[in-house]
């Protein structure tokens, strides 16, 4: 296992775990939550 | 392996959709945890359904924002990717699991090995999950989740099929978009009988970012090199068509776990990559 690949994933984890903190304060959990708790007339073939 | 995957799979998919009045009552929950999204596809819409769909979710972002995509979902798809790869679509996923299922009626079966036809994932993925999304609005503004709309099988297995059973009003709205998701839909049940998991290999754009997180994720399928004798089984038994002894990081590879279980030398191995002691290390 190289150390390079290490270092990729904990990168990797890093970013992920930052991106959904910042996305959380910008504001996107309400348009995801908004979106899901209404039905999506998309899915269903009828929007 | 099968049966144990099987099993698990069967209890993930029911604990994402155990809403049960939501199918009593022809309704969708619609309580918090539906802020986060589960790691497979997985329509919000189903009546079932605890929590979001990654790919619906992407798109309600990218509609609503002109400028970026989404950084909490995108964290979200990532996060997943990093720890398990493609371990989710073969252990988690519900519409995985309907396939498979599909795959399990007799009849004769086609084997597609490695074929450009899997690059259409990523096509599905830029196109209708990010670029038209982004790029298409109407005069407000908004946009269309487009993969939603056009193409996804799961949220009309899902939420359509349930929802227009149990709700006049929606059943009333059915018009030649239902038509052309409900053909798609059949196209891709009809080629789950002949073809192991043809949506997960050819068109699913989840399937598409975690394949590429399956090189660096925590969870791997690992071969050892020095204990392969190269007998070519684990090949023959692999359905997504990956060679498994000389790329076990393949894109393709949804960590089923079957070539484990052939390898008579337990070469292959699934899980977190253990350092082996010094002593065991090839000079």
């Amino acid at each position: 296992m190289s150390r390079r690949l290490h270092v990729l994933r904990a990168v990797l984890l890093i970013l992920a775990v930052a991106g959904i903190i910042a996305g959380a304060m910008s504001g996107e959990v309400r348009i995801v939550i908004t979106k899901a708790v209404n039905v999506c007339l998309e899915c269903i073939g009828i929007g | 392996m099968s049966g144990r995957r099987t099993t698990f799979q069967v209890v993930a998919a029911i604990g994402q959709n155990s809403w049960l009045a939501g199918f009593l009552r022809g309704r969708i929950w619609r309580g918090a945890s539906k802020a986060v999204c589960v790691p497979g596809l997985n329509c919000y819409s189903c009546p079932g359904a605890w929590g979001s769909c990654p790919v619906g979710s992407l798109q309600a972002v990218l509609n609503r924002s002109a400028d970026r995509i989404s950084l909490y979902v995108t964290g979200l798809i990532g996060l997943f990717g990093v720890l398990l790869g493609r371990l989710i679509c073969g252990w988690l996923c519900p519409f995985g699991l309907v396939q498979e299922l599909l795959y399990h009626i007799r009849s004769r079966k086609v084997r597609i090995g490695p074929t450009r036809l899997r690059y259409f994932k990523y096509v599905v993925l830029g196109v209708l999950v990010i670029a038209m999304p982004l790029l298409l609005r109407d005069r407000y503004g908004v946009g269309d989740p487009w993969f939603c709309k056009l193409i996804c099988p799961a949220g009309t297995l899902e939420a359509a099929l349930p929802l227009l059973a149990l709700n006049e009003s929606l059943r009333s709205s059915v018009g030649g978009l239902f038509a052309w998701k409900a053909a798609v839909f059949a196209a891709t049940m009809v080629s789950s009988v002949a073809v192991y998991r043809p949506f997960c290999r050819f068109a699913c754009p989840l399937g598409a970012v975690y394949g590429l997180f399956n090189r660096i994720s925590f969870v791997q399928l690992s071969c050892d090199r020095t204990a392969c004798i190269r007998c070519g089984r684990c090949a023959a038994v692999c359905k997504m068509g990956v060679d498994p002894s000389v790329r076990p990081a393949d894109p393709e590879c949804v960590r089923c776990g079957d070539c484990t279980s052939v390898c008579p030398v337990h070469a292959l191995t699934l899980g977190l990559p253990v350092r082996k002691p010094a002593a065991d290390r090839p000079s």
